[in-house]
């Protein structure tokens, strides 16, 4: 048997999540006394997987898999984890890696747990905490199945440098049909996506209207993060959906997340909470969001985040 | 066209999280139960299919008999008929299985449901269902445009969005953009007589296969109290951030 890691690239490199769950699927694999075994389509480089333990390589080179579809990316993994032997499946949880699990799950007649954040607490019975009710909450949940989908949950695990002299194989999959077509894809080029990002900067109705967002997008610059905004933000058209954070947005896992004039309402902090640092910039003193957060300043964020950003330069020219 | 929506019967969001049984069972005193709010995003679009295109609309349920007024809620709404199978929904898969006999019976075109319960967060249920029928599924949904047997879809990506053609039949997870927030609707008083007139029709479970179950919860740590920086002196919040939280 063995654990088989998807380790997911975009245009030929891997995203950070594929360093993470390899380096995650390192550890279970010691856990069960076996190998890990990683899975790479179309990457350009695969060795910088043996510095996250990756014992073997599965390349795959196929011009029909340029393009994601679900469908026939979780048959490839299916061909992967029966080629491997492996009992043990473990997926990122990118925007394709959660799309694919559950198909992966069926078609390997495995149990499936998503949302996962730490090393199986048992192996048998094979047990894992997940985040549940929106990270209000974790449950241990147990998999009975033989075969077992995970699919962990960003930045819950971090990179652990674990490195090996690993193989390569190279992997021929039958690609299946399918008749869903992808007619484009449409990527906001050059700017830090909330997903994979570290830093996390947070704008609510605080800002007063979308005119205020120079200085979000400034402090955001200047840290290398990703821009986000709370729900009646983006109802009120003042910034686009995709940046709406929260129970019913985007979640936020980053390690840093940056709060300006968010109130810290309970569906705004449940996409939030796993987020590791928080901080709150908020006028009011007994706004919720305080209670949830690392650090505080009671200020106005016109005042405030000028400041912040000019200090910041600063640092960084400093630190540079 | 013939739309099923998924109906997943949830906590309100503001509900306080609490369990019980030694910490093995959701504690549901005093907790308000709602349709979860990525089915009513798409229980909205099908709304408007069928009011544009004259589909009809059935929502569905796995689960006891307790879910039946968030049901009888979605019919209020607009929905024609809603089917509720008979079992405590408590794993994904099982709900899939039971989803997919429904689909099977009912030869529906168009499977509607949401992106994940915003309770379990389990994100499972469509696509699982997706793969025990071989349907065409598309994820994290957030346009939805079908004309005769051709949908065509928009999906969410990190960092933008993909257009998927399709044919139907077709199951969709969806979420916030397939249809807007003002667009959600309220039932009002005679969705809400009509409803009760409505078919509710209750059916046995068929497979009762589970492949996880939850032994217990936990509530996160109590966080340890935030610390307040005056607003005049930001280097200490850098410092902090640096040097403290070595996040910067
Ligand atoms: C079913 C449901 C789902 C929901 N899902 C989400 C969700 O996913 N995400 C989400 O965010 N919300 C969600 N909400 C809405 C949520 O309840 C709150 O209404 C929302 O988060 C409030 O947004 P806000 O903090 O930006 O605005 P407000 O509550 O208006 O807060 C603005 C804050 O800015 C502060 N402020 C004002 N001026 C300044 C200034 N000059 N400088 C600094 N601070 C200032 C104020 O003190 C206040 O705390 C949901 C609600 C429901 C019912
Ligand atoms: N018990 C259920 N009955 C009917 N539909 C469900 C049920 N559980 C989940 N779903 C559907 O599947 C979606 C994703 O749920 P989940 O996989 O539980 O996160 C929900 O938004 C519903 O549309």
């Amino acid at each position: 048997m063995s654990v088989l890691v998807y380790a997911e690239t975009s245009e030929g490199k891997f995203k950070k999540s594929a360093f993470e769950v390899t380096s995650y699927g390192k550890k279970v694999a010691e856990q069960l006394g076996t190998n890990v075994v990683v899975l790479a389509i179309n990457s350009s480089d695969n060795s910088l997987l043996y510095k996250y333990g990756a014992e073997k390589i599965l390349n795959v080179a196929n011009d029909t898999l340029k393009t994601f579809n679900a469908k026939i990316y979780a048959n490839v993994i299916k061909q992967a984890a029966e080629r491997e032997k492996s009992e043990i499946i473990i997926i990122d949880s990118n925007s394709n890696g959660l799309y694919l699990a559950p198909l992966v799950a069926v078609n390997l007649n495995a149990g499936y747990t998503s949302n996962v954040i730490a090393l199986p607490t048992s192996t048998s019975p094979f047990t894992v905490k997940r985040k549940s009710f929106s990270s209000k909450a974790f449950s241990n949940t147990q998999i009975t199945t033989e075969v077992k989908v995970l699919s962990l949950s960003k930045n819950s695990f971090g990179l652990v440098e674990n490195e090996v002299s690993g193989s390569i194989e190279n992997f021929e999959p039958v690609v299946v049909e399918s008749n869903l077509k992808s007619d484009s894809i449409q990527q906001t080029s050059g700017k830090v996506t909330i997903a994979d990002a570290d830093i996390v900067v947070s704008g609510g109705r605080g800002l007063k209207g979308p005119e205020n967002w120079g200085m979000i997008e400034e402090l955001a610059d200047v840290l290398g993060a990703a821009t986000a905004c709370s729900k009646p933000v983006s109802d009120l058209g003042w910034r686009p959906h995709s940046e709406h954070v929260g129970q019913t947005g985007k979640p936020v896992a980053s390690n840093l997340y940056i709060a300006v004039g968010i109130s810290g309402a309970i569906q705004h902090l449940a996409g939030i909470n796993s987020s590791k640092v928080k901080v709150v910039i908020n006028t009011d003193p007994e706004a919720p969001f305080f209670k949830a957060a690392d650090y505080g300043i009671v200020g106005d964020a016109f005042n405030v985040v000028p400041k912040l950003i000019e200090k910041l330069k600063e640092f960084k020219s400093n630190n540079a | 066209m013939k739309i099923l929506v998924c109906i997943s019967h949830v906590p309100d969001t503001t509900s306080k999280i609490n369990f019980t049984e030694n910490d093995s069972k959701f504690d549901s005193t005093g907790v308000q139960y709602v349709i979860n709010p990525y089915d009513e995003f798409v229980l909205t679009r099908a709304m408007w299919f069928k009011e544009k295109q004259g589909a009809t609309v059935t929502v569905v349920n796995v689960g006891n008999v307790g879910t039946e007024p968030t049901l009888r809620k979605a019919l209020a709404i607009g929905a024609d008929d809603a089917i509720r199978v008979n079992t405590e929904a408590t794993d994904g898969f099982a709900v899939a299985k039971e989803l997919a006999e429904v689909v099977k019976n009912g030869g529906y075109d168009l499977i509607l449901a949401g992106k994940e319960s915003i309770d379990y967060n389990g994100g499972m249920v469509p696509g699982m269902l997706a793969a025990i029928l071989d349907y065409n599924f598309v994820n994290a949904c957030i346009g939805l445009e079908v004309e005769g047997d051709k949908a065509i879809i928009s999906r969410e990506i990190d960092g933008g969005k993909e257009v998927l053609s399709s044919n139907l039949p077709l199951i969709i997870a969806g979420q916030k953009g397939i249809v807007e927030e003002k667009d959600l609707r309220i039932p009002n008083m005679r969705g809400i007589m009509m409803a009760r007139k409505k078919p509710l029709t209750v059916l046995e479970p068929t497979t009762g296969e589970v492949t996880t179950s939850i032994v217990s919860f936990e509530k996160p740590a109590a966080k340890s109290a935030c610390k307040m920086i005056d607003a005049e002196n930001v280097d200490e919040l850098i410092n902090l951030l640096h040097n403290e939280a070595k996040v910067i």
